[in-house]
Formats: C-alpha cells, sequence, structure tokens
C-alpha cells in the first residue's frame, strides 16, 4: 500500500469517526455554511463540534505548514482528504475569505510576526476576513483606486470608501488596498493593508441585490487609524499581492458553483420525457450541448492545474479559466430556468426553499462581473497571451 | 487521467510538427488541386509517413506496426489539420486499421502489414443518405453460394476511388433504423457489379459514391461476427470521431493563429486593426474555445487509450465540441481577414472547407448532441 493509500484509510476512518451525522447532508441554503469569527453563531451543536474536530486536526487548512494551524500535508493528500470527505457528503467545516485568499498571501508575502499573528485565528474559524478591493470609482480598472493612506511614521490614517466588500457587516478583519503614493503610474503607490473592522472610523453598509440578498457593503473609512507592522509586503507595491489574490479569486469563481445535480436530470424531472426523450426539443439540444461544454471545461480545469504542477506557469490562462467558466456557469442557470418554468419563479415558498433557484439564477449574473468583468478578462488575454497591439 | 503530454508524447508531436511542415504543407494541396491529381494525395509522401511510423500507429507490433495508440495518432492527426495535409491516414491508419483489429488472424495478417507498410489503401463504406447514419444502413448482403451478395449505395467514401480493398457495412438482417443486423465485409473494388465514381469535395479531397449491383463476396471476407457488426463500428467510429477530433483542431488551431497574425498586420484608418477591441474580445473568445477543446481532444483519445468504458461516449463529445469549435474558427477567420479572405490566394477559406468537410463525416455536432442526449437517458 502506498503512503497516500494509508492516508486515505486514516482519512476515511477519522471521518468515520469524528464528522457528525447532520453535518453529511447537503446544505440546503448558503445560511448553513460555517463562517466563523468573532460574531458567528452556531447554528447547531454539530456544527460547532465538527469545526472544532477539523480544527484540532489541522484540516480546515489541510496544506498550511503545522505551526500555523495547518496539517502540511502536500497537494495529493489534501485531494485525497476532500475526495473522503466528498465521499460520507461532509460539509466543508469552515468557509472563509481568510482561507481561501487572504492565507495564500500572507504565506507568499507576509513575515513571521504577521503570519504567527494572523494565521492561526483563520485556521481555527475564530477572525472573519473581507476583501477591501474595489470603489465607486475602481471597479474593472481596479488600480485607479484612491482610497488614501496618509503617513503618520509608526502608522497610516486611511480615508475613502470600498464598494462590493463581501460581508463586511460580519467579518471581524479587513484586507485593503489602500493609495500611499499618487505621484507615479497608477499601478505604484498601492498597499496592501490589515485592519480591525472595529476600528474607529470603519462603517459597513448592506448593499441589497436583484436576488434579494445582501452578501456586500459598501464600507466607508474616516480617519481609520492603521498600524505599520500591519503593511503586507513592501510600501506602493501592493499591486503585485493583489493581482497574486486576483488569480486564486478568479480559479475559485470560475470553478465553483457547481450544481450538484446533472441539469439534464433536473430537466427531465421538472418537464418529462415524451419517447423517452425530453418534453422540449430545442430546449434538450442546448443541454446537451451546455453538458458537452461542461465536460471539456472541467478537464481543462484538470489539465490546466497538471501543467501548473508540471512547472508551467498558469499566468494569463486564469483569465480563460474565469472567463469560460463564468459565461458557462450563467448560461447552465438560464437553461435551469428553462427547464423549471412556473416552479423556478417562485420567490418566497417552502416549496422552492424560498425561492433558491431563482435567486442562485440572478446570483450568477455577478459570476462575470467579480473578480474582474469579462470583458477585462477578454482585455488579459489579448493582450498577454495573444500580444494583441494596444491591448 | 493525465492531461499533460509525457516526454514520447511530445517528441512525437515535434516530429510530426517538423515532418508535415516541411513534406506537406498547405501548398502541397494547392498543387493537388491545381494539377487535379488522379489520387488526390501523393503515394511518396504516404510511403515517408509509413517510414515514419505514421501508417501503422494503431497497428500492433507483430503485424509490424508501432502500436503506440490512438491519443500519439491524434497528435499526428492534429499536425495534418495544421498543414491541411491530404493522405489516406484517416481512411487507412485509423478506420481500416481498427476495424481490422477486430478480424480473423487470417484477414489481419494479411491487411495489417500492408497499413502499416503504406502498401494498401482501405476505405470505409458506410454512409449512405445525406447525413451520417450507421443504423440506418440499407445495403443488402444476402446469402449466395459459400458467401453473400451486396446491393446497395454508399456515398462519401473516403478515398474509395484509389481503394485496394473496401470495408462495406451492409445489412444482413432485420431493417434500416435497427442497429442490430448489420454486418462488414471486405469487397475488393474491381470486383464485378462495383461502380465507383469519384466525388472531389469542396476540401479538394477525396471521396467517392459507390454502387454495389449484385457484388459476390465469399464468407470469409466477413469482419466480426454476422449481424454484429455494429460493435466493431462503434470501435471504428469511436476512434475516427476521436481523431477527426484532433484534425479539427489542428485546422481551428492553424486558421486562428494565421489570424490573430494577419490582425497584427493590417491597417486601416491608419492603425493595425488588431488594436481594435471588437476584434480582440472575439480573438480572445476564440483563444478559449480552442483551449477548452484541445481539452476534450486529449481526454478522449486518452480514455481510449486506457479502455475506459466511457471512452466512445467522450470521442463522440469531443467531435461535437470540436465540431462546433473549428467551425467558429474559420468563420470568424475568414470575417477578420476581410476581403482577402475571400480569395483563393489566402489559406483561410482553405481551411474553412477542410473544417466544414471534418465536422460533416462520421457525425455532425447535432448528431452527437442527440447521441449524448440518448445515452444519458434525455
Amino acid at each position: 500500500m502506498s503512503d497516500l493509500d494509508t492516508f486515505r484509510m486514516e482519512a476515511r476512518t477519522w471521518l468515520e469517526a469524528n464528522c457528525p451525522a447532520e453535518m453529511r447532508t447537503a446544505e440546503t441554503s448558503d445560511k448553513d455554511a460555517c463562517w466563523g469569527g468573532r460574531n458567528f453563531k452556531f447554528k447547531s451543536e454539530a456544527q460547532k463540534v465538527w469545526l472544532e474536530r477539523m480544527v484540532a486536526q489541522g484540516w480546515t487548512v489541510p496544506t498550511w505548514p503545522k505551526e500555523y494551524g495547518g496539517a502540511g500535508l502536500s497537494r495529493k493528500e489534501e485531494i485525497v482528504l476532500l475526495q473522503e470527505m466528498k465521499r460520507i457528503n461532509a460539509r466543508n467545516p469552515l468557509s472563509s475569505f481568510g482561507i481561501w485568499m487572504l492565507g495564500p498571501a500572507l504565506l507568499k508575502f507576509g513575515n513571521e510576526e504577521q503570519k504567527a499573528e494572523h494565521l492561526p485565528p483563520i485556521a481555527r474559524g475564530e477572525i472573519r476576513w473581507c476583501q477591501g478591493y474595489s470603489e465607486p470609482g475602481a471597479g474593472s480598472d481596479l488600480a485607479s483606486l484612491k482610497t488614501k493612506a496618509e503617513d503618520m511614521g509608526d502608522h497610516y490614517i486611511v480615508n475613502g470608501q470600498k464598494v462590493w466588500t463581501s460581508y463586511a457587516d460580519e467579518a471581524d478583519w479587513i484586507f485593503c488596498l489602500v493609495r500611499t503614493d499618487n505621484t507615479g503610474k497608477k499601478h505604484h503607490g498601492i498597499s496592501f493593508v490589515l485592519f480591525d473592522m472595529a476600528s474607529e472610523g470603519v462603517e459597513a453598509r448592506p448593499i441589497k441585490l436583484i436576488s434579494g440578498r445582501s452578501p456586500f457593503c459598501e464600507t466607508f473609512l474616516t480617519d481609520v487609524k492603521v498600524l505599520k507592522k500591519n503593511l503586507l509586503g513592501e510600501e506602493h507595491k501592493g499591486w503585485s499581492i493583489a493581482k497574486y489574490l486576483l488569480t486564486h479569486e478568479r480559479e475559485m469563481i470560475g470553478g465553483g458553483n457547481e450544481a450538484a445535480r446533472p441539469l439534464h436530470e433536473l430537466a427531465a424531472g421538472s418537464l418529462g420525457l415524451e419517447d423517452g426523450k425530453l418534453a422540449d426539443p430545442m430546449l434538450r439540444a442546448k443541454i446537451a450541448e451546455a453538458e458537452i461544454d461542461e465536460w471539456a471545461f472541467n478537464l481543462t480545469m484538470k489539465r490546466k492545474l497538471a501543467e501548473a504542477k508540471a512547472g508551467a506557469s498558469l499566468g494569463a490562462d486564469s483569465s480563460m479559466l474565469k472567463y469560460y467558466g463564468t459565461e458557462l456557469n450563467k448560461r447552465k442557470y438560464e437553461l435551469m430556468m428553462d427547464a423549471t418554468g412556473h416552479e423556478g419563479l417562485e420567490w418566497e415558498s417552502d416549496r422552492s426553499n424560498d425561492g433558491k433557484m431563482a435567486r442562485s439564477w440572478l446570483r450568477t449574473k455577478g459570476n462575470s462581473i467579480e473578480g474582474g468583468t469579462s470583458e477585462v478578462q477578454l482585455n488579459i488575454i489579448s493582450k498577454h497571451i495573444l500580444q494583441l497591439p494596444g491591448a | 487521467m493525465a492531461l499533460v503530454l509525457n516526454e514520447d508524447e511530445v517528441m512525437m508531436r515535434d516530429m510530426a510538427q517538423g515532418f508535415f511542415a516541411e513534406k506537406a504543407p498547405v501548398k502541397a494541396l494547392r498543387v493537388l488541386r491545381d494539377t487535379q491529381d488522379e489520387t488526390g494525395f501523393d503515394r511518396a509522401l504516404w510511403a515517408d509517413m509509413a517510414g515514419m511510423g505514421f501508417a501503422g500507429i494503431v497497428v500492433p507490433e507483430e503485424h509490424g506496426g508501432v502500436d503506440m495508440g490512438y491519443l500519439a495518432a491524434g497528435l499526428v492527426a492534429e499536425q495534418m489539420g495544421r498543414n491541411l495535409t491530404a493522405s489516406p491516414f484517416l481512411s487507412t491508419a485509423i478506420l481500416a486499421a481498427t476495424a481490422l483489429k477486430h478480424g480473423t488472424d487470417e484477414q489481419k495478417s494479411e491487411w495489417l502489414p500492408k497499413i502499416a507498410s503504406g502498401k494498401a489503401v482501405i476505405a470505409l463504406a458506410l454512409d449512405e443518405g445525406v447525413k451520417h447514419n450507421p443504423r440506418g444502413t440499407a445495403t443488402t448482403a444476402e446469402p449466395s453460394g459459400n458467401g453473400f451478395k451486396l446491393n446497395g449505395s454508399k456515398a462519401m467514401v473516403v478515398d474509395g476511388h484509389v481503394a485496394d480493398v473496401m470495408i462495406v457495412a451492409a445489412r444482413t438482417s432485420g431493417e434500416a433504423g435497427d442497429a442490430e443486423g448489420i454486418s462488414l465485409f471486405l469487397v475488393d473494388p474491381k470486383s464485378k457489379g462495383v461502380a465507383t465514381e469519384r466525388t472531389i469535395m469542396v476540401d479538394s479531397r477525396n471521396a467517392a459514391r459507390i454502387d454495389l449491383d449484385d457484388v459476390e463476396v465469399s464468407g470469409d471476407a466477413l469482419i466480426g461476427t454476422l449481424d454484429g457488426g455494429m460493435a466493431v463500428l462503434d470501435a471504428v467510429l469511436t476512434a475516427g470521431r476521436g481523431i477527426a477530433a484532433a484534425e479539427l483542431l489542428g485546422a481551428g488551431a492553424q486558421a486562428f493563429e494565421d489570424t490573430v497574425a494577419y490582425i497584427k498586420e493590417r491597417k486601416q484608418f491608419g492603425q493595425i486593426i488588431g488594436e481594435f477591441q471588437a476584434l480582440q474580445h472575439r480573438s480572445s473568445h476564440l483563444y478559449s474555445e480552442l483551449e477548452i477543446a484541445r481539452s476534450a481532444v486529449i481526454g478522449a483519445l486518452t480514455a481510449l487509450d486506457e479502455g475506459d468504458e466511457k471512452a466512445s461516449a467522450y470521442c463522440a463529445m469531443a467531435k461535437a465540441k470540436l465540431g462546433s469549435v473549428a467551425k467558429l474558427a474559420s468563420q470568424e477567420g475568414v470575417q477578420m481577414h476581410g476581403g482577402v479572405g475571400m480569395t483563393d490566394e489566402y489559406d483561410i477559406g482553405l481551411f474553412m472547407k477542410r473544417i466544414r468537410v471534418l465536422q460533416e463525416l462520421m457525425g455532425d455536432a447535432h448528431y452527437h448532441m442527440n447521441e449524448f442526449a440518448v445515452a444519458n437517458e434525455f
């Protein structure tokens, strides 16, 4: 038996013994997710126990070093662990921008003190992070951001406004892009700072979306004091960290959000079959096409990751994956709405699980806007891959 | 499943790349077309391809092949697609070789070495109507003496007019529309009752109509089991679709790269037209589609080599995807070339023509989308 097989058996045994039964069912809504943080209220004892046990194993962040709360697993072992969790339908113990986004940047760019201070609370789900990137005047053109950080010796004073800050009203800390110099090119003079959302001068107001949900906020920053020890990387050079982090975010948005059930099953259940064929022949063709594209897209995710592992840099191909994945996801949800007809339109009923279909459909419209719009991704491909002039 | 090429595969690709670029570039197809070449491909080139191991690429070593598998064959086909190389690779090295691997020991010993050495051209005579439809086979084979008597008409028989032998699908029981009851026969084109009409297609490549009028074959001409030809055909078409998808990938990628190169040079309104975002975004979209399509080809052919039970479905899915993507690449290519895209002088039109034919061969995207739905019970 290989080491990996041994690890699989160990993981399987441990998960069987430690994952509570209630945590082996599909999440019925995004409210079931555990986000952790100072203000988080567990929905059940099982949810709390499941988090605590996974934290003790270092398995909320399996590949992070042990001293920062991880388990020091290899990428291959992490895949095995995820497969074993999926086998028993175990829920993700902790959803966290700290894990998905800030953590990798801290590991790469942080100094020892910063890593020791911030990584373990992320791993334990004690501190919940949000991302302060976009501003009212800096969306697709993120580098034109204006939130100003004035140098006051041992600290900065930050003034400005952020927007589309995910869950800012529930987060404990923020990683934030600020302008420390506006004399040079726009990509220069951006710094990457961390501060507590409970600091004086921070106010987060939720934005209501077309889906009726409010996962995003406007965040106002008025004379917020940020200690210089909370500057990540070099002053004025935060753009490279931001780009690194956006690449992670793009891979996540591009790849995630898979509907659990194949589209054709949903459609067959909803519309029925005639002579073994979906009752709507036009929709049937579009579903077949979308599912073939999905198969090829999933293979592409695997192929690009394998190439990256073999040493080739993913580079601007993360834009290709983000562009294609989000557009495909939108297409799929349009087809789901077509397939579910009147029922898919229900907004508030138990039968519709509080309009889950309609709200999810609306949510996908943001996929090709957040993390860089589809148009920006196409610009990046034109410039960096095709090397077209003026792009 | 490894989706990244290993060292051997990279070597194979590089070798094929150099070979076709030197020996059979697009201008070689123009010469065949403009001289109205009777064979429709260059026999010396085919002999060279055999020498490189390409003709026997899926033939077992005991029968003189190099047996490198279908992914390797796809890498060769991709380069042929890039150069619009005319050769009997698809008809003989892929379709016929795959069919004959299901033959009797005598059939294998007789034909596989000839395929690998480039000494035989073999055509698959399957389609009859205006669209690909294997189950719709209506050509009949009735028992006669110790053999069979064939009657019917075949269309789109690739390399049919120069074939040394044909593999003919005919119905031995049931009726058109049934999957069961089809049998495959080796037929000598010089037999009495065989009428061959060469039909040069829009891509300047070979095809033929074959009429069979009381054509007698002996009992040992049967490949596979009586009435069970569909099992062999499935294997043959799976391989053919996967390889056609690989050729489409090459043709589509080359059409795209030629187009990007063109819009980096062409000036209008005092600027390089590649600076226009309208063209940049369409180019970037095409780049993305081609990357997705490449994964489909590699994934399908790898599954085929690994004996994955879903390989047949994957090759069909790849054929559907590549048909659509390569078509888009050629259409956008002509449009972005503007007026010169409509001229014979530029290659982009030749790519559009070849891609159109490859789309149709062995089932177009609509055919395979329908098959996909049927297989998934919707």
